[in-house]
């Protein structure tokens, strides 16, 4: 289980994130949805460590983050990135087995290569693909790799953010099955950040959104289009007219 | 008034020395990382290749015309008080001492600082330093620590190689344009050159090839958004990399050859 309690993060005079209180429970999926620039991936990276939180705890498995083990920490960790985020001086295996191939429990290269081709057939990519360089692949190809990569250890929580960005509509709904499948399937706990309403109703068990540097409204995905909050209700219906202002 | 002209002329020391702060604080880091397993030997391997064998060819044309330069400079001014004759001796000092060195530095920082922050920057800006950090990589062992070492220690070997070759663009201008027996040409470069003459070049190339590692390194890590920002961050690192070995060279030489 992940605890947010009162997370700020400021950035010069910007205030990102000004007392986030969440709860993500073990084996769940939550989705964060917000406009841009409302600091989701902030929060998200707050939990990983990549930016430290002004103030407020984060708290994984009754053990704050901030002060925990880094490498012990990361190691259970997985995570998507936007833009794939793919080492582009390394081969599509080399990119997914990378993890597998550092540190004290390092694996040896043929057994390496050998998981990072099951986790590419996982994702729907062939075998063929493990030896290209990122940059020959197209972008949804990129994203599945990048989807290869986080879990290719079989991380205990899985972090995606914008998963479907950049995708077609067919490619999005591939990208989405495939997350959805894979947190059934391995029992991780996931966040992902999205502003795609298809990808929170594939994907999501619960979810948060963060506006104005807090979380505005959280619940079950199944009480969301019925929930009474404008916001959210402006946010998920894609409206111009509402509380959240536009700039046009 | 006063205030304003102090505060105006404050102002860029200030950022100047924080800079200096920040660069120093990041050359210590990554001493300490260097020190402190685990060492990448594959990223070390291939920035060595980079900067050490794929430089040679730049370097060694830089030191040949540099060297045939000299000869002629020499000749030509040495004619003044009838000096033509130390033409072998001059230029083998004047490359071994100062010319191989500095050239070699300023040519790898061109090539090299470049596309280190070039590179890193890239990296930065399209998350692969996050994505490194969350597979559990320290983005300094891995990127900073191999490059720094490899340019420290293919640097000198540049400066080795680019000073034999700038003695033999003197030594071909030499013979070929100046009127000089081979055969003397070389034994009075030989027995002219001390070891510290080569010596002093070579320590020089491993500073400057730390320095120019280290900000290539240094503003790649800390480049900003987007192309602008890369490309800011690849020109910040080429000139201060060269401004950096020019006043090195200035300290190095006052500490090996005034007494």
């Amino acid at each position: 289980m992940i605890t947010l309690k009162g997370v700020h993060k400021t950035f010069g005079l910007n205030r990102v994130l000004r007392g986030v209180d969440l709860i993500l429970p073990k084996g769940q999926s939550m989705v964060i949805i917000g406009g841009s620039g409302t600091g989701k991936s902030v929060l998200l990276k707050c939990i990983l460590g990549l930016v430290v939180p002004d103030a407020g705890t984060i708290i994984l498995d009754g053990q704050d983050v901030t002060r925990a083990d880094r490498d012990a920490l990361l190691a259970r960790f997985g995570m998507l990135f936007q833009g794939g985020a793919l080492f582009d001086s390394l081969r599509v295996w080399e990119n997914v087995a990378f993890r597998l191939l550092r540190g004290a429990k390092a694996m040896p290269k043929d057994q390496a290569r050998a998981v990072a081709i099951e986790k590419l057939r996982r994702v729907g990519l062939k075998a063929s693909v493990a030896d290209q360089f990122p940059a020959e692949l197209s972008g949804g190809m990129q994203k599945r790799v990048g989807l290869a990569r986080a879990i290719a250890a079989n991380p205990e929580v899985i972090f995606f953010d914008e998963p479907t960005t950049g995708l077609d509509p067919i490619m999005s709904g591939v990208i989405n099955t495939l997350i959805r499948e894979i947190v059934v399937e391995m029992g991780s706990t996931a966040m992902t950040i999205t502003h795609d309403m298809s990808s929170v109703r594939a994907i999501a068990d619960q979810v948060a959104m963060l506006h104005d540097g807090v979380i505005r409204w959280s619940g079950p995905v199944a009480a969301m289009d019925g929930a009474p909050d404008p916001y959210l209700q402006q946010f998920i219906h894609g409206r111009a007219e509402g509380p959240i202002e536009g700039v046009r | 008034m006063i205030a304003r002209l102090l505060a105006q002329i404050g102002r860029p020391v200030l950022a100047l020395l924080a800079a200096f702060g920040r660069v120093t604080l990041f050359a210590l880091e990554t001493l300490r990382h260097l020190l402190t397993p685990p060492f990448y030997g594959r990223e070390f391997g291939q920035a060595l290749l980079q900067i050490g064998w794929f430089s040679l060819p730049v370097v060694g044309l830089t030191a040949f015309f540099t060297g045939g330069a000299l000869a002629l400079q020499i000749y030509s001014g040495g004619a003044r008080f009838s000096a033509e004759a130390v033409v072998p001796q001059i230029v083998a000092i004047g490359m071994a001492r100062e010319l191989g060195p500095v050239l070699g530095g300023l040519m790898v920082a061109a090539r090299v600082a470049s596309s280190i922050a070039a590179e890193i920057g890239t990296m930065k800006v399209t998350e692969q330093i996050d994505a490194l950090v969350t597979l559990s990589t320290h983005p300094m062992k891995y990127l900073t620590v191999p490059r720094v070492l490899a340019a420290t220690l293919a640097v000198p070997v540049l400066v080795a190689v680019g000073d034999s070759i700038g003695i033999s663009g003197g030594w071909l201008v030499g013979i070929s344009k100046l009127g000089f027996n081979s055969a003397t040409y070389l034994t009075n470069t030989t027995d002219f050159l001390e070891f510290w003459d080569v010596g002093s070049g070579l320590v020089k190339g491993a500073v400057f090839g730390f320095i120019v590692a280290l900000m290539g390194c240094y503003f790649g890590m800390n480049s900003g958004r987007g192309a602008q920002g890369v490309g800011a961050a690849t020109k910040a690192a080429v000139v201060a990399a060269s401004v950096m070995i020019l006043a090195a060279n200035y300290v190095l030489t006052g500490m090996f050859f005034t007494s």
